[in-house]
């Protein structure tokens, strides 16, 4: 029986460049903003990282394929470096990897970093590419605001709710979420807007206005980590480790198999109950106290508090609405802004969830700092779109809880 | 050994253009035009062409009947998607017919789908198994042409076979003359059209009764006789003419649909036919005639048979199900009339692979999934492992069609962020009575339609993708609201 990855690993240092419309910066400046940052957290040499993951998505519109990239940018000294693609849960996976390097024994100090260059396109939005040559003749002409508009009509049809009641309570998400980006320095967004503003904005993707849909921007995060002893030996204590590390990836049950009714995530089901498992967490609404969600839509964060099983199933829009996971509530979301207002760039978004909880539970999260630091974070990350994707769950907490 | 009319069948798009909107748009460059601005003509959708509306008007015409036993299927019609790919080949993957039917596509006259039609009673009666006919006509009009007002897009089907069937052949002749009312080069987008006056006092009134009077001479029929004449022409006053000319009945003359429809060019005799089949009584004689350089006739008589092979839409319902619209830029837009700003969405290459389309034709173009061989599950595409939860069963699947099933609503949008040629983008999860789903593009679905979770839907063979840097343009089924008039399929 695996034994899980429970305080096996410590986040050494992270870092984190300011996410938005960088113009005049490449990938490598943004790579190189993000880790100096983490080195200078972790206070210890380039030298001493023995291997690396590196996270993009869409790679073909910035640094192109492999680990290269990143080894170039850094002048990594030869290590291994590992490029990791699994859509928006990317940022996540490089962490996957270099968490197990370090609980296998195989390194003692390992890297994660992720970056994306989005805003080289010329249009607002992610890239228009292809899905690959047999998808591309057959799947429909979906773009994700489109993908993911759809849980509102089958969340609506499922548990009887007015349109008009899930628009307010999607408003309520986004007006949430641009109230913390206000007080973000790094982030993309930082206008607070009011729910009329949201409600009267243009359609997108019905019924996704544009203020439900999160920003697409360049940025970089990253992670430093090591062993707790290692880390001790480094001088640090009050260490935030590793709980759990999940992810589920569709089989093809959503998209052709008539048993998913469309208006919630089979993955992300399956894997917050392996993550409350492997954290040793029973009443997850009890003990997580902060969390960082995968928003790309408003609609998306909704349904994810109920597959999160944080809210009873068909108990999100009461729980929005009521506060719950406003900065002030019992149980923030996205305190940072989330995709929505810090920004998208998808290879990074992982890695910039975890920085946030990370500084959250350090007391270093500025205007925006909790009253008290949480003991338990979440993470998650949803790539793809809700009839086929990757979910992962990460949860970090104060080392021993 | 008698031929007969055994099945048929018709689709007409569901756009009507307003013909007024058209005469007012560009009255202030011709407004000689202003004659043609009565009625609606039928416009097909952006992803819609002679091969897609072809295949649309053979559904209609073969309904539940077995498709095993064709022996051939013949396209007719002058705007062929493709000059160098049998196109009648793409509409027999999408109708899933065997691989041993005979395919060809007829074209070069506006008389290819008479001809077709005469040719094809020949060939029946000289042992060759049943032949099902189609025509279908999309034509490129200049702005501002009297063409582009009396033109309309449309497709017919006509299953000829031995025996009588619903109405059997009684004669037909054909009359050959390169009289040159009009053409089109190679490498030209429009017709170059002649004197209409010359048009119809040289070639309606003269070629056609040559071709008439010996089909009716074939058939041993007098004129006077005739309770049905189908002159497919856009003018009723030549067809009128013709008729006292030869010697028909006033009354015999048919509706040309110009008000409703248009004249859908080689598709229009046939579009006609099926048209009047929908209503001919038995004993009824009807005469079907063709012009294009020169001149087809062909004369049936209705038999008892016909009230059983009536089509469940054909033309009468493809008329009923019609929708006015008064959107004359979205028409110059979509026919690429006039030079519009896709945006830097609409760059995407189309690219498509022809091994990785050939490999996955009967997916793509016969929308074929298969069925778990342990646990029964439908499933699309059809897959190596039961996608199941319960079963994972690997092997081979069976054949599963899921063209012609129930399939309801399951979640949709519409999309304005995703490129589309008519915006915005509706697709949705779809999913079958029987088991399989499809996240699927939808399509003519109305403005302002109230889509909800549970609606019927049915599938329809469109245009997927245009790769205009090839010329090629790729197929694949989409869904649309079954419509009110229509009865829900098997």
């Amino acid at each position: 029986m695996a034994s899980g990855i429970r305080d096996k690993v410590a986040l050494l240092g992270m870092g984190c460049s300011r996410f938005g419309e960088r113009w005049n910066d490449n990938a490598e400046a943004l790579i190189l903003e993000a880790f100096s940052e983490a080195l200078d957290d972790a206070g210890i040499e380039k030298c001493q990282i023995d291997a690396a993951w590196f996270a993009t998505a869409i790679e073909e519109q910035h640094v192109g394929k492999s680990g290269i990239p990143l080894a170039m940018a850094l002048r990594l000294p030869l290590i291994p470096v590992t490029r990791v693609e699994n859509y928006c849960a990317s940022g996540s996976e490089a962490f996957r990897g270099a968490v197990y390097a370090v609980a296998s024994g195989a390194c003692d100090v390992a890297l994660a970093l992720g970056v994306e260059k989005l805003k080289d396109t010329g249009y607002g939005g992610l890239p228009q590419r292809s899905r690959g040559a047999v998808n591309d003749m057959y799947w429909s002409n979906l773009s994700a605001p489109g993908a993911f508009a759809q849980l509102a009509t089958a969340y609506q049809a499922k548990h009887g709710v007015a349109r008009e009641d899930l628009k307010r309570a999607m408003a309520h998400v986004s007006v949430k979420s641009h109230a913390n980006g206000a007080k973000n320095p790094k982030a993309h967004l930082r206008k607070a807007i009011d729910e009329d503003r949201a409600l009267n904005a243009p359609m997108i993707a019905d019924p996704l206005g544009l203020f439900d849909c999160c920003g697409v921007s360049d940025g970089a995060a990253c992670a430093i980590v090591t062993t707790p002893d290692i880390a001790r030996g480094l001088g640090r204590t009050d260490l935030v480790t590793v709980k759990a590390l999940q992810l589920s990836v569709s089989n093809g049950t959503e998209s052709q198999h008539n048993s998913w009714d469309g208006s919630h995530f089979m993955t992300t089901q399956v894997a917050s109950a392996r993550a409350y498992e492997e954290a040793g967490i029973s009443n997850p609404r009890e003990a997580i106290g902060l969390t960082e969600v995968h928003d790309c839509f408003s609609v998306t964060e909704l349904v994810t508090m109920e597959d999160l099983h944080l809210s009873p199933e068909g108990g999100a829009i009461k729980d929005v609405m009521d506060g719950v996971f406003d900065a002030e509530g019992a149980l923030p979301c996205q305190i940072d802004g989330g995709l929505k207002c810090f920004g998208h760039p998808i290879g990074a978004s992982g890695l910039r969830m975890l920085y946030e909880i990370y500084l959250q539970m350090q007391g270093r999260a500025g205007d925006r700092q909790r009253s008290t630091e949480p003991t338990f974070g979440l993470t998650h990350n949803l790539g793809g779109f809700p009839h086929q994707n990757v979910c992962s769950v990460v949860i970090v907490g104060q080392e021993g809880a | 050994m008698a031929v007969g009319i055994h099945a048929f069948g018709g689709y007409l798009p569901r756009r009507r253009l307003s013909r007024q909107i058209v005469v007012e748009a560009n009255a202030w460059f011709a407004p000689a035009l202003k004659g043609l601005g009565r009625g609606e003509r039928a416009i097909a959708n952006w992803d819609e062409d002679p091969v897609t509306m072809a295949v649309e008007a053979c559904r209609d015409a073969l309904g539940l009947l077995d498709r095993s036993t064709l022996g051939a299927l013949w396209l007719a019609s002058t705007t062929l998607p493709f000059e160098d790919r049998q196109n009648a080949g793409i509409v027999a993957e999408a109708l899933g017919l065997d691989s041993t039917v005979r395919t060809l596509d007829i074209a070069g006259s506006q008389r290819a789908g008479t001809s077709a039609l005469l040719t094809a009673i020949d060939a029946v009666a000289g042992g060759a198994g049943p032949v099902l006919v189609t025509a279908a006509e999309k034509r490129r009009t200049r702005v501002a042409s009297p063409l582009e007002l009396t033109s309309g897009d449309g497709a017919a089907a006509i299953l000829v076979g031995e025996g009588d069937g619903g109405a059997v052949v009684l004669g037909a002749a054909t009359e050959t003359a390169d009289f040159v009312d009009h053409y089109r080069g190679q490498h030209q987008d429009f017709d170059y059209v002649w004197e209409e006056r010359w048009i119809r006092d040289e070639g309606y009134q003269k070629l056609v009764p040559v071709a008439v009077e010996r089909a009716l001479a074939a058939a041993g029929v007098g004129a006077a006789d005739i309770q049905h004449f189908c002159f497919p022409t856009s003018t009723t006053r030549v067809a009128a003419a013709l008729a006292r000319r030869l010697g028909l009945s006033d009354g015999s003359v048919r509706d040309n649909l110009q008000v409703s429809c248009g004249e859908t060019g080689v598709a229009h005799p046939l579009v006609m036919l099926v048209h009047v089949l929908q209503e001919a009584d038995e004993g009824d004689l009807i005469l079907v005639t063709g012009f294009g350089q020169g001149g087809d006739a062909v004369v049936l008589r209705v038999g008892a048979g016909l009230a059983d092979r009536q089509p469940v839409r054909g033309i009468e319902g493809s008329l009923a199900a019609g929708v006015s619209d008064t959107n004359y830029q979205r028409y110059l837009a979509i026919n690429d009339l006039i030079t519009i700003e896709r945006g830097l969405r609409a760059e995407v290459d189309k690219q498509t692979g022809l091994t990785t389309l050939y490999r996955n034709r009967a997916m793509l173009l016969g929308f074929i999934g298969g069925r778990c061989r342990a646990c029964g599950t439908p499933q699309y595409p059809a897959s190596g492992a039961c996608v199941n939860p319960d079963c994972g069963a690997t092997g081979p699947q069976d054949r599963y069609p899921f063209a012609d099933r129930s399939a309801q609503l399951n979640s949709y949008t519409s999309d304005r962020l995703t490129y589309s040629p008519d915006p915005p983008a509706y697709y949705g999860m779809v999913q079958f009575e029987g088991g399989g789903r499809a996240m699927i593009d939808f399509t003519d679905v109305d403005p302002g339609a109230t889509l909800e979770v549970g609606v019927p839907m049915r599938m329809v063979f469109r245009v997927k993708d245009y790769d205009p840097m090839r010329g090629f343009r790729r197929y694949f089924w989409k869904a649309m609201p079954v419509l009110p008039s229509a009865p829900a399929e098997e």
